[in-house]
């Protein structure tokens, strides 16, 4: 493999502490090295901005509920199916783009990891043809736990060493990362209609509460000693008021400490946080509780969080909060798409404008924004779009520019219709911190790959970690000042190295890379008990032979496998 | 107003996707800039010069610029797509999109058009002087958003599915439709002078429909409230008056419900 020197860029790596300072990155055999021969490549990179690749830690990029999403919307993709020249395929969809699509834009914007972020067990198959034909970027998926028949049978007898070699088990049939917990309850409770709107509802039939959900969850997840923490989309999501909700879940993870051989140190992640942080008791008075929310999560040190921001956009929204897209479209009458997944869980999607001129979006834009600026740990903070729930991975430039620039932000917010509304029901006009490159590479490069248990090989620029390479036409002492500028530097690298290859150059996809597919194998004891249940629930429920449940490794050619031992 | 010429010179193998075909893209160009804009054939790119011979000039601007198509355009897509002002005049038959998402102007067809015409509408006038597919003025497959503003006008017949999910604006055929004409209809006001076949008005929400000659099937949810005398695009005459769909919901404004509206000719 060719050997390449990138020199004179500003390296803002977290990983080593450098702040924009002039340094060369050495890259062989698909690593970064301490030097190479004279016969390497020179990339010059005077005047740019150099990071590791991105990773986004929750994304909606393929499966059963993104293509459903695909089929029922043609008219997402209808304007922009024409082929560009060069070796890429055709490129359809805004929200919900095609895998090939998906994978070059994030290869444009410098993203080198991205987590699928909920996985039906029962479709892992299809989660893993789609990952497989996504080209470049690697990929994972979390499979989802938080309405699973076994886990909140489990859990309600306080089984913890159940759960977790069952859990085991559904990683490895479904070649899954992690654990993944939407709406603890309301999902299942969604089967007989009802929701679980706060973390003491009970759960019909099975009689478990979510909290009881989360925490034991949570045990698992460190009985186990997995490489991402417990992953949760909390309960209420989208309703005015749900912050209380959201602090009540947060705390059940006080006095949790990590286990795990991966760095990590958290014990619950907490997604899309924007949703979760509303005041105010109906739509006509919502309001930001975005700083109550940080306030608390700031000084909780085994918390971390991503912001779902809002980006002002025609989406596609879903989930596996079912219950929420049903009332999301009995708000706008748009279509709606259900489904219920056997003993697991379901799914919901459902159009939907984000619009300047409806002050809930506005509000809801601002506490996006809110979360990120007032996160004193960009470690523990990232930025996502909860992709495309609050917009699109590809507005991540435009959202770097409303974090990086106090001015862009401000004109966006002052050409709101009802900007004075927005204001007095939100925080963002009084916030004038702008983010740095610093702490923009915390919060997509080193801080993800932490709670990713990924900090090894990914985030940073150290010798030996992945020659995963992003380099912007950025100069960090001429840092762009209107916002077009500053979204086109971010939306087409001018060099994305992938595993020590060029994918990208000039924003042109030139490489089709080399993808990995991870997931996590983990050892357990033997359990009879739960080999026994699981027998039991294939041939009394499911509609499919156990037999029939794995993934093939031929779904999955290109596995990358982390390998933990919980037998100790 | 600058008149330019397109001049079909040869047949597409398949279908021409003529994206750019509007005053809105062509102010301001030469002929020979204009010849030298792309078209697509299936995933291939070609050049507009390649299919047609052009010349004249245009205006400064969309407003002042006059497009003239001549020749066989049965098998040219997206013609008039997308314009917002100037006019058009295509002196053929025309495959489907032809006046689509049209913001403004003037585009008349002295042809057919195929289905999936003048969709998402939004304003301008566009005449059909022939016959039209079906989707005519509705909204595009899987869209909830059809023809919102304007005047559609059709000499000829539709197909079905006209007017689907229909917002706004004015459409107009003078002959006779097929099944589903306004299905979905959120506003606008649909004249047929000519007969429909069945469900007309179906899952209609607001709107106004006028049938002038006869429906093969009323819908069920319709009902009678009245004779009213209307005058409907120059014909004076009493009709009937219909409030409906009663199985859909209905947005209410000062405490009323508002129901759509179904006229038919007595």
């Amino acid at each position: 493999m060719s050997e390449y020197i990138i020199k004179n860029g500003h390296v803002f790596d977290p990983v080593q502490g450098i702040k924009g300072d002039k340094k060369d990155i050495a890259v062989k055999d698909g690593k970064i090295v301490e030097k190479v021969g004279s016969s390497a490549k020179t990339i010059d990179a005077k005047g740019k901005t150099v990071m590791a690749g991105a990773l986004d830690i929750h994304s909606h990029v393929a499966g059963p509920k993104v293509n459903a999403g695909r089929w029922y919307r043609p008219e997402d993709k209808h304007f922009d199916s024409h082929k560009k020249p060069g070796i890429t395929r055709i490129e359809g969809g805004k929200s919900i783009p095609t895998v090939f699509k998906t994978g070059y834009e994030y290869a444009r914007m410098g993203f080198g990891f991205v987590m699928e972020a909920a996985m039906p067990p029962m479709y892992a198959r299809h989660v893993h043809e789609e990952i497989h034909d996504t080209p470049i970027i690697d990929e994972a998926a979390l499979p989802v736990f938080g309405n699973n028949w076994f886990i909140l049978e489990y859990l309600k007898n306080q089984e913890i060493e159940n759960a977790a070699a069952y859990i085991a088990w559904i990683l490895r049939q479904t070649k899954g990362y992690g654990i993944k917990c939407v709406n603890p309850g309301g999902t299942e409770a969604w089967a007989w209609g009802l929701n679980c709107l706060t973390i003491h509802d009970p759960v019909p039939y099975f009689d478990i509460t979510p909290a009881e959900i989360v925490t034991g969850l949570i045990k698992a997840n460190e009985y186990l000693g997995l490489p991402h923490s417990m992953h949760v989309h909390q309960n209420d999501l989208g309703n005015p008021g749900n912050y209380t909700v959201t602090l009540d879940t947060l705390k059940l993870a006080e006095g949790m400490k990590p286990k795990n051989n991966f760095g990590r140190e958290q014990v619950l992640h907490s997604t899309h946080l924007q949703f979760h942080s509303y005041g105010g008791d109906s739509f006509a008075n919502i309001c930001s509780k975005s700083k109550e929310v940080m306030d608390y999560f700031n000084k909780n040190k085994n918390l971390t969080m991503d912001t779902g921001n809002v980006t002002m956009d025609e989406t596609t929204t879903m989930t596996a909060d079912g219950p929420f897209e049903h009332h999301l479209h009995a708000l706008n009458h748009l279509k709606w798409f259900n489904v219920d997944v056997e003993l697991e869980t379901g799914a919901g999607v459902v159009p939907y404008i984000y619009s300047p001129n409806v002050t809930v979006n506005c509000i809801q834009w601002a506490i996006g924004l809110e979360l990120a600026l007032f996160s004193k740990d960009p470690m523990r903070c990232y930025i996502t779009t909860d992709h495309p729930n609050a917009g699109p991975f590809t507005r991540y430039p435009r959202v770097y520019s409303w974090l990086m620039s106090k001015k862009v932000r401000d004109e966006f917010l002052h050409s709101f219709k009802t900007a004075d509304k927005v204001i007095d029901a939100t925080y963002i006009a009084e916030i004038d911190r702008e983010l740095s490159l610093y702490e923009l590479a915390q919060m997509t490069r080193a801080g993800p790959a932490m709670a990713l248990g990924l900090r090894k090989d990914y985030g940073g620029l150290a010798p030996g970690m992945n020659a995963d390479i992003a380099i912007y036409n950025i100069d960090p002492d001429k840092f762009p000042s209107t916002g077009p500028e500053i979204e086109k530097a971010f939306a087409n690298v001018a060099y994305f190295f992938k595993d020590g290859k060029i994918c990208v150059e000039d924003g042109k996809v030139v490489d089709m890379g080399h993808k990995h597919t991870f997931w996590v194998d983990v050892k357990v004891p033997e359990n009879k008990q739960v080999i026994h249940d699981i027998r039991e629930k294939f041939l009394k429920y499911y509609s499919l032979n156990e037999g029939n449940y794995p993934v093939p490794e031929s779904y999955a050619p290109h596995q990358h496998i982390i390998a933990v031992d919980a037998v100790q | 107003m600058e008149t330019i010429t397109l001049t079909v010179k040869k047949a597409p193998e398949l279908y021409l996707e003529c994206e750019n075909f509007n005053p809105d893209t062509f102010a301001g160009k030469t002929a020979e800039q204009i010849a030298n804009m792309p078209v697509y054939q299936g995933k291939e790119m070609s050049t507009v010069g390649e299919y047609f011979t052009v010349s004249g000039s245009t205006g400064a601007t969309a407003a002042e610029t006059k497009i003239v198509i001549n020749g066989d355009c049965t098998k040219m897509k997206y013609i008039g797509a997308k314009m917002t002002a100037g006019e058009m005049l295509v002196n053929s038959s025309c495959d489907m999109y032809t006046g689509s998402w049209m913001k403004g102007g003037k585009l008349t067809v002295n042809g057919d058009v195929h289905s999936f015409c003048g969709l998402a509408m939004k304003g301008g006038e566009f005449t059909i002087n022939g016959n039209a597919g079906n989707y005519l003025g509705a909204a595009y497959r899987g869209d909830w958003r059809g023809m919102s503003g304007g005047v559609l006008r059709v000499k000829g017949n539709a197909g079905s599915d006209v007017a689907s999910w229909m917002t706004g604006g004015t459409l107009i055929v003078e002959g006779d439709v097929d099944i589903h004409l306004g299905t979905h209809m959120e506003g606008g006001k649909i004249i047929l002078k000519g007969n429909a076949n069945r469900r007309v008005g179906g899952q209609l929400v607001k709107g106004e429909i006028y049938v002038f000659g006869t429906m093969n099937v009323m819908m069920p949810g319709y009902k009678p409230v009245g004779v009213v005398e209307l005058e409907v695009d120059g014909t004076k005459a009493k009709f009937t008056d219909y409030i409906g769909d009663l199985g859909e919901r209905h947005p209410k404004k000062k405490g009323e419900t508002v129901y759509g509206h179904l006229y038919t000719k007595n």
